[in-house]
């Protein structure tokens, strides 16, 4: 995951196509209209980071309507949260200001699997191969 | 019960380190304590009237005699406050007592060097500091245990009925299932923020004894005509502010898709939750506004899972199968001590009647040591008897013991031969009230004693009910009554599903108590899950133990035959308890009190 210092975000000088989309956006909607054809990224805001919209719309983003380009979490984005964003679905995150980005990089080496399936790992753990397990 | 797996085990001890490195860098101010707020409740550790409380989950009731023994040593060692912040505490609460003069009751001093048994089968200590939060998370991660989304709005703790894989209306044994939601929903990502707590019941039996209708959801075990297991699902239940009995949402769901569709329903609300009202954020506020649309939604959710997400969440065999052989019967043998109990005393003979159930096997029988007794709060156990109940659960029951919803402990696994010396054992450590079900089994959060939430306190209610009502042959005549009380409309005590309920409420800094009357949890005893009612204004302190008096007078005067109290206040109406309730008003607040 491209972790972003608050400080460090690139401000318009970017070519890439990006997409905003709201908390409460329909995604099936925008999906169906191929709003998501051709998009680079998408961004999607941490109004509070104890709001977790997004992270049902990370993973929806990834599992179901099958965007492969970069999902980035905006807003107020923590580092204690960062693990889960990854497990989300999200591929960057532009942390809040006063966020370090060293003690952010530490958590993703914690915990070596997790029960269930996620965006990196769709199966749940009683699900999935040795060889998988080893990978 | 469930054993541990390595991956388990390294699990628990990641998140207990992990913890430890939360509290560091919130101690180094890396942290606000807002943004350590939800990390510490995800771990279980509140922040209440005087100090940390911690919660400590027991998945589904199960403990066994070594956590016991780890839950005793943390009592002993850790739930100590300092001299200082005791006599600050006690001294605060006695200018709340001093605040209220004639409104209240006798209050015990405050306690430490405990556990506390919940209605949900957590156990909470009050005085742990929080420099030694993370030492405790290690202690107990050593013995499997944990306070993994014991708060927060999370996927909270799992609750089954207690006697499940052992009653005798056993359908499903729904540990199995309860353990893989547990792992399921252990660090969700998804579903850390959701727009509330959530929490999950399970009940395998024909009678719900967890109930099943007051959840965010209720899952209800049933097999169909062609002999499969599934479960029926019941969705936006809840207490609180708004009392909401649950919609069944799934007349069958297929065990082996239980994961699937519960996460399209926590999606669905994770989604369409209100987040910008604290009282309007629970499912059951989005079912009861949504109706079928929210159903819908939740059918397409699923759907959508299982066709185009390739259902990644069905539960296999092999999985079911790996996690119920964890729950097969122990080996089992007989303590066969000795005892010099009169088993043809009325005494003994009561405690048969209301504390020993039937079970499954022949030749066994559950018991549950009853945690009302004089000089306790519902549910308080001290480091000294939680060692002992480690003892007796090993002597008499395989190691193995439960937690219940009603704030008791019960031994799953005694032999018919061993319940002289189990009683006798039991009756040595002030747990053998023969009171089980009945009115001094009552159920009562920690109240305004120690919650930051409390409006009221319960425990002083609690302790002069059950001392008013220690004359067994009066209990035993009053038969079987649930009695329920919170100390605010969190409704932790559940007294919307009480036949009688007490809620604190606070004026103007005074505390008062609302009493409703017909509530029920959707057992056998009380009908399908329902929201008592309020009587009117609501009773000072001292005034509810005549209020309660004056309720079960009428019950007695009331009644035909053998009749419960629920049966006759639904027969007759709530008029004349009403009119009882209101006539045992002290003389001196009748002014206040028609005031409002």
């Amino acid at each position: 995951m491209k972790i972003i210092a608050s400080s460090a975000v690139p401000t318009g000088a970017e070519t890439e196509k990006v997409l905003q989309i709201a908390n409460d956006a329909e995604l099936a909607d925008i999906a169906a209209g191929g709003a998501l054809q051709g998009v680079e990224r998408i961004e999607l805001h941490f109004p509070k980071f104890t709001d977790g919209r997004a992270f049902s719309q990370a993973v929806l983003l990834r599992r179901r309507y099958g965007f492969a380009g970069d999902i980035r979490a905006t807003g107020d984005v923590l580092i204690d949260q960062l693990v889960q964003m990854h497990r989300s679905g999200f591929t960057s995150a532009v942390l809040a200001e006063g966020q370090n980005p060293e003690t952010a990089e530490r958590q993703f080496a914690r915990y070596s699997a997790f029960y269930q399936g996620d965006a990196l790992q769709p199966r749940p753990l009683f699900a999935r191969d040795s060889t998988q397990e080893a990978a | 019960m469930y054993q541990y797996t390595e991956f388990d085990r390294q699990f628990v001890h990641l998140r207990a380190q992990q913890f430890r490195d939360q509290l560091e860098r919130w101690q180094r101010g890396e942290l606000t304590d807002e943004q350590m707020l939800p990390l510490r409740l995800q771990n279980g550790w509140y922040i209440q009237r005087y100090a940390p409380m911690a919660r400590i989950a027991v998945p589904y009731g199960e403990i066994s005699s070594a956590q016991l023994r780890m839950l005793a040593h943390i009592a002993r060692e850790y739930d100590r406050p300092t001299p200082e912040l005791l006599a600050h505490a006690q001294a605060t609460q006695d200018q709340l007592q001093a605040a209220q003069p004639g409104l209240t009751l006798a209050a015990a001093p405050l306690k430490y060097g405990y556990g506390h048994f919940t209605t949900r089968t957590n156990v909470q200590f009050n005085w742990i500091p929080i420099t030694r939060a993370a030492d405790v998370m290690d202690l107990l991660a050593s013995v499997h245990m944990h306070g993994i989304q014991t708060s927060g709005n999370t996927i909270r703790n799992i609750n089954c009925e207690a006697y499940e894989g052992i009653a005798e209306d056993g359908i499903v044994d729904a540990r199995p299932f309860s353990e893989i939601l547990r792992q399921w929903s252990t660090l969700h990502p998804e579903f850390a923020f959701l727009p509330r707590k959530f929490k999950i019941s399970f009940n395998g039996a024909a009678e719900d004894r967890a109930a099943t209708g007051w959840y965010d959801i209720g899952l209800q075990a049933l097999r169909n005509d062609a002999g499969e297991t599934g479960f029926t699902v019941k969705v936006g239940g809840g207490m609180g502010r708004t009392p909401v009995i649950g919609t069944v949402v799934r007349e069958f769901l297929p065990w082996h898709q239980l994961l699937n569709y519960i996460e399209a329903v926590i999606r669905v609300y994770n989604g369409y939750g209100r987040r910008d009202n604290k009282w309007k954020a629970r499912i059951k506020i989005l079912v009861k506004a949504e109706g079928q649309k929210f159903i819908d939604a939740v059918e397409a959710e699923y759907q959508a899972i299982v066709a185009q997400d390739g259902a990644p969440h069905t539960i296999t065999q092999a999985e079911l199968d790996r996690v119920a052989a964890n729950f097969v019967v122990p080996a089992l043998k007989p303590a066969n001590l000795p005892s010099s109990v009169n088993t043809s005393g009325q005494l003994y003979q009561r405690w048969l009647q209301q504390n020993v159930r039937g079970h499954r096997l022949p030749g066994m029988r559950a018991v549950t040591l009853s945690f009302k007794r004089v000089g306790f709060a519902p549910g308080d156990a001290d480091a000294d008897t939680i060692d002992a109940l480690a003892q007796l659960a090993e002597q008499f029951s395989a190691g193995e013991a439960r937690l219940t919803h009603e704030q008791n402990l019960m031994l799953p696994w005694v032999f018919e031969s061993d319940l002289p010396a189990l009683y006798e054992a039991a009756r040595k450590l002030g747990l053998a009230q023969p009171n089980i079900g009945l009115l001094t089994d009552m159920i009562a959060c920690p109240g305004g004693d120690f919650c930051a939430l409390a409006n009221a306190r319960s425990l002083p209610i609690a302790a002069a009910i059950t001392e008013r009502y220690q004359d067994l042959d009066e209990v035993f005549d009053l038969g079987p009554i649930d009695l329920h009380m919170s100390g605010c409309i969190n409704s932790c005590g559940h007294h919307h599903s009480g036949h009688i309920g007490i809620l604190g409420v606070d004026k103007d800094g005074k505390e008062w108590y609302q009493i409703t009357l017909g509530g029920s949890d959707g057992a056998r005893l009380s009908g399908p899950a329902l929201a008592g009612k309020v009587v009117g204004p609501s009773f000072s302190a001292a005034e509810v133990p005549d209020v309660i008096e004056a309720l079960l007078g009428t019950y007695r005067a009331q009644r035909k035959g053998g009749e419960f109290f629920i049966d006759t206040l639904r027969r007759v109406g709530h008029d004349p308890f009403k009119a009882a309730a209101n006539a045992a008003r002290h003389p001196r607040q009748a002014e206040e009190a028609v005031a409002e």
